[in-house]
């Protein structure tokens, strides 16, 4: 089918380009759009590794076509830094937790916490589980992964206290 | 024997790991970030039949289509290069990117399209039409290993790809002399690691310079020799760009089929091509699946528990295209015995070939298979004699005095505690409750176990079992290179030569860097040199980069600091042996007031050529290259050999609760208690620890690549292929001892595999304890709940 022209907003910014309808959000925002902090781990929906927010709710980008996404705001791991561009209280507490091993999971697992503490600013474990409970990481076992989402949200309630 | 945490200020301290920041930051570079002016996309057409003869390829059709720039099929591309490595002296066998008159397996790339975009060369694939005459497949290793079977390769004569045995030690007179034998039966179905990065590669082919750039989604040692070795081009015309992020590998990214295919390509279209798995390409077509063993063992042991002698059979299923997948059978011969003082050994190793996919080394190098084998013989021997877990492995622990040890097949254990081990493995899980929990939930009528499982992790592998298994291999270093150089501001880089695939290896290099300098590790800047510019390196495979990158980086650092040295020397006009090193600046020990500060020294080594000692070169920079510690000499007469240097230990405690109505097991617990010497950085080598058991409960558990019997691939997706996620993978708890290496720069041994290698032993014994209460026993993994649900329930 031919392309067409896909307007939405990525990290903030209004982002126009063509696709086909068949184009799926994580093929558009790799492809034309040369976002490429979202990954493509299984397309077809188990891996997470594509997590981005569409409207603040976390959504595989694989299973997405970019022509649903029309119009909607989309964030992906590059969008989670503040205004100065310095990495986030999450990002920054993956770094101290090292809740990584390769990176190539962290952007899905960065989204899926982000969208949880957006919910939620105290997550018990049995919380955060659930929450990246849709991501697959085979570096890490989940614990320092874990480990950072808690010392994240505690970093964020101290800061707004 | 020292067990003390070393004085250090950088070494083993907890500090953030250099290669985060990109990552959280979404900024790393993986090889699907790669864009070249030009470029082309690649997808490969799979086989749908397990053997077939191909009869012939129409792809006129595919090659019409707008946006396809070549389609190119098995004839053309072995007329023009060279099959790939086998390991093995097997030359019947031969190993192409794209079947050529015969495929052998489901899944089997058969043409290859070159297009504008990946979605065109898919569409294109669509029209190929091959013609096929399938045959009759051999999908059971034990058939495949009988004479009459269908033959995978028929040029080589037999599916028998390897068959050797081996006896080190008095092992009929250690079995006619002992009070008792058992005998089993253990199966380890195949698996892998299965990164969730498929793997990827862009190749590009330099007309004018001669010079194929290949960037690449790679862990794997001689990448660059195999490329020109296949393309038959010098070895000096592959520049493979290391400086890629890898999304995980565990051993498995071997992409070179992948790289030749799109190097062949490149080279005819003068266009840079891109080959990026997609997820179905990776799981079924990839050539990247695990061992597939069956062991058949036989214990002799005494009355008081103490184990006297193994007889080993390993048969090992290497699928349709083996590569170095083979040698996994060989590497076990470092750790043949695990942490025990058995007296002898008979081993029988075979490798078959079969109509599946083919075989590539995974975390371990098959040294989990083995390991789960060898302490489900431990655990049979406790419960043949009704003996405690524990107590028999104290028993026939090796003491702390014993070492080094050299064990029954010539390898020396440099080191170790393991009653220390365990001893902290059983606090940290407060035993007694542990089990008292585990009776609790017994006595509700429910299944419960607690798993007991040790291992030893080989480190800083030296590749001996290559000779052992293929004396034309005359192969005795595996060295490994590394660069320091100091600018004239006084920065520091350290260049390393080859990928880094999450183990953290700039972080390494620049941490033991900062600790010989005595400068800030956060300052020296680590790059990853392509493989024209790098110092030898056999890659980040055998667990072996804190040991030889370490030891590398050690040895530049220590030629630096000789020059710096010799600088001050003679701009003091004082002795060596009276001058004083601190952070980088030099001083009379006498008299602190004369000294020469770091970036006094950088500015004379490259800008005052009249300021330097006699023979001095300008500048600062030094390359390293370190053999393996204890490597380099052929067996001796009797067949003993020195394979891997350097030995980490585990011990690992999990509770485990099984549904008797549905067979699921629930891991309530886990403890680890590890021992791998000196911990260069304590995060990242807990990760990898932590990691590995995850690994270890998904082969335990979950993983299989699945066959039906007449050889259709049946766990092509994610859906099918079951890996554990934060539901099945406990809140591991660990704790560390500390045993240095007596052989390495720093005390420092192996950490990237060994939680893989208990893991799955350790959850088979828990689950083996939750089901004895009803007289079960499995010794097959995974140890799926389907198939605990039909041996507690009948039903099947």
């Amino acid at each position: 089918m031919k392309p067409r022209s896909i307007t939405l907003t990525v990290n903030g910014a209004k982002r126009t380009a063509a696709a086909e309808p068949r184009v799926t959000l994580l093929d558009f925002l790799r492809g034309p759009l040369g976002v490429t902090g979202a990954h493509m781990g299984c397309e077809h929906g188990v891996c997470g590794a594509c997590s981005v927010l569409v409207e603040g709710e976390p959504v595989r980008a694989c299973l997405m076509f970019a022509v649903q996404a029309a119009g909607k705001a989309v964030t992906t791991v590059e969008g989670l830094a503040g205004s100065d561009g310095e990495p986030s209280p999450l990002q920054e507490a993956f770094r101290d937790a090292h809740g990584l091993q390769c990176g190539y999971c962290t952007p899905g697992m960065l989204i899926a916490a982000q969208a949880l503490l957006d919910e939620n600013p105290d997550p018990d474990e049995a919380d955060i589980r659930e929450a990246i409970g849709g991501n697959i990481c085979r570096c890490t076992g989940y614990v320092q992964i874990i480990e950072a989402i808690k010392l994240a949200a505690e970093n964020l309630r101290e800061a707004a206290q | 024997m020292i067990s003390q945490a070393p004085n250090t200020r950088y070494v083993a301290r907890k500090r953030r790991t250099q290669e985060d920041k990109r990552f959280v930051t979404g900024r790393g570079v993986f090889v699907q970030d790669i864009e070249r002016p030009g470029m082309l996309h690649v997808a490969a057409l799979p086989c749908p039949y397990p053997r077939a003869r191909i009869n012939n390829i129409d792809f006129s059709a595919a090659l019409a289509m707008p946006g396809v720039h070549a389609v190119l099929d098995g004839a053309e591309l072995a007329a023009a290069t060279n099959p790939l490595y086998g390991g093995l002296k097997t030359p019947g066998v031969k190993w192409r990117p794209l079947a050529f008159e015969l495929s052998r397996y489901a899944g089997e790339w058969v043409a290859a399209v070159a297009a504008d975009s990946r979605a065109i060369a898919e569409d294109a694939m669509e029209l190929i039409e091959v013609d096929y005459t399938p045959t009759d497949p051999v999908i059971d290793p034990e058939e495949a290993y009988q004479a009459g079977s269908p033959q995978v390769h028929p040029e080589h004569g037999s599916n028998v790809l390897y068959d050797g045995e081996f006896t080190w030690g008095p092992v009929d007179d250690d079995f006619a002399a002992a009070d008792h034998s058992l005998s089993f039966r253990a199966r380890w179905h195949r698996s892998s690691t299965v990164p969730i990065e498929t793997f990827g590669a862009v190749a590009e082919w330099d007309e004018g310079k001669g010079i194929l750039d290949v960037w690449a989604s790679i862990q794997m040692p001689n990448y660059a020799d195999q490329i020109a070795g296949a393309m038959g081009i010098p070895l000096n015309a592959v520049r493979v760009h290391q400086d890629v992020d890898v999304g995980g590998s565990y051993g498995v990214k071997r992409g070179i089929k992948h790289t030749v295919l799109i190097g062949y390509l490149s080279r005819k279209l003068e266009r840079p091509i891109r080959l990026i798995e997609d997820r179905l390409d990776n799981m079924g077509g990839g050539d990247a699946h695990g061992p597939d063993r069956i062991f058949d063992t036989q214990v002799a042991y005494n009355a008081d528990g103490m184990i006297k002698s193994l007889k080993i059979r390993a048969l090992d299923d290497a699928g349709a295209y083996p590569g170095r997948g083979p040698f996994q059978l060989g590497k076990p011969i470092a750790a043949i015995v695990g942490p025990y003082t058995i007296n002898s050994v008979h081993y029988e190793a075979i490798s078959v070939t079969t109509n599946k996919t083919g075989q590539v080394p995974v975390r371990g190098f098959g040294q989990a298979p083995t390991n789960y084998m060898l302490e489900r013989a431990v655990d049979k021997v406790a419960a043949a004699l009704g003996m405690d877990r524990i107590e028999i492995r104290r028993r026939n622990f090796i003491q702390p005095d014993q070492f080094p040890y050299e064990q029954p097949s010539g390898t020396k254990y440099d080191s170790g505690n393991y009653p220390a081990v365990m001893d902290k493995v059983l606090a940290l899980a407060n035993f007694d409750a542990l089990c008292a929990r585990r009776d609790e939930i017994r006595s509700e009528g429910r299944l419960a176990g607690i798993g007991v499982a040790t291992c030893l992790e080989p480190g800083g592998g030296n590749n001996m079992f290559e000779y052992l298994m293929n004396p034309a291999a005359e192969i005795t270093t595996f060295m490994e290179g590394a660069e320091a150089r100091i600018d004239g501001e006084g920065c520091i880089t350290g260049v390393m030569a080859t990928t880094t695939s999450g183990q953290g290896h700039e972080t390494l290099v620049a941490t033991i860097l900062g600790e010989e300098l005595g400068r800030e590790p956060d300052d020296i800047r680590v790059i990853h040199a392509d493989t024209l510019t790098a110092m030898p390196t056999r890659s980040p495979v055998a667990s072996r980069m804190a040991i030889m990158l370490g030891g590398a980086i050690t040895g530049a650092a220590a030629k630096l600091k000789a020059q710096i040295m010799a600088i001050a020397a003679h701009n003091l006009e004082t002795p060596l042996d009276q001058l004083e090193y601190s952070g980088g600046d030099v001083s009379v020990r006498n008299d602190p007031s004369r000294k020469l500060t770091w970036n006094e020294i950088c500015y004379i080594a490259h800008k005052q050529y009249h300021r330097l000692p006699e023979g001095a070169a300008p500048g600062l920079q030094a390359q390293h290259v370190w053999q393996v510690p204890l490597g380099g000499q052929l067996p001796d007469a009797d067949g003993k050999v020195q394979l891997y240097p350097c030995f980490s230990f585990q011990a690992h405690i999990p509770l485990v609760e099984i549904d008797p109505g549905t067979g699921k097991v629930t891991l309530l617990e886990y403890f680890i208690a590890h021992d791998c010497g000196t911990v260069i950085n304590p995060d990242i080598v807990r990760g990898m620890i932590l990691g590995g058991i995850a690994h270890g409960i998904g082969a335990a558990l979950y993983e299989k690549f699945e066959y039906a019997p007449d050889g259709q691939f049946l766990s092509a997706t994610f859906a099918d292929y079951l890996m554990p996620s934060t539901f099945e993978v406990p809140l591991v708890k660990d704790t560390e001892h500390c045993t240095p290496s007596p052989l390495t720069s720093h005390g420092q041994k192996g950490s990237g595999e060994g939680g893989y290698l208990g893991g799955p032993a350790a959850v088979a014994s828990a689950v083996n304890d939750a089901l004895s209460p009803r007289g079960l026993e499995i010794d097959q993994l995974p140890m799926r709940m389907s198939l605990i649900e039909e041996l507690l329930n009948g039903t099947p």
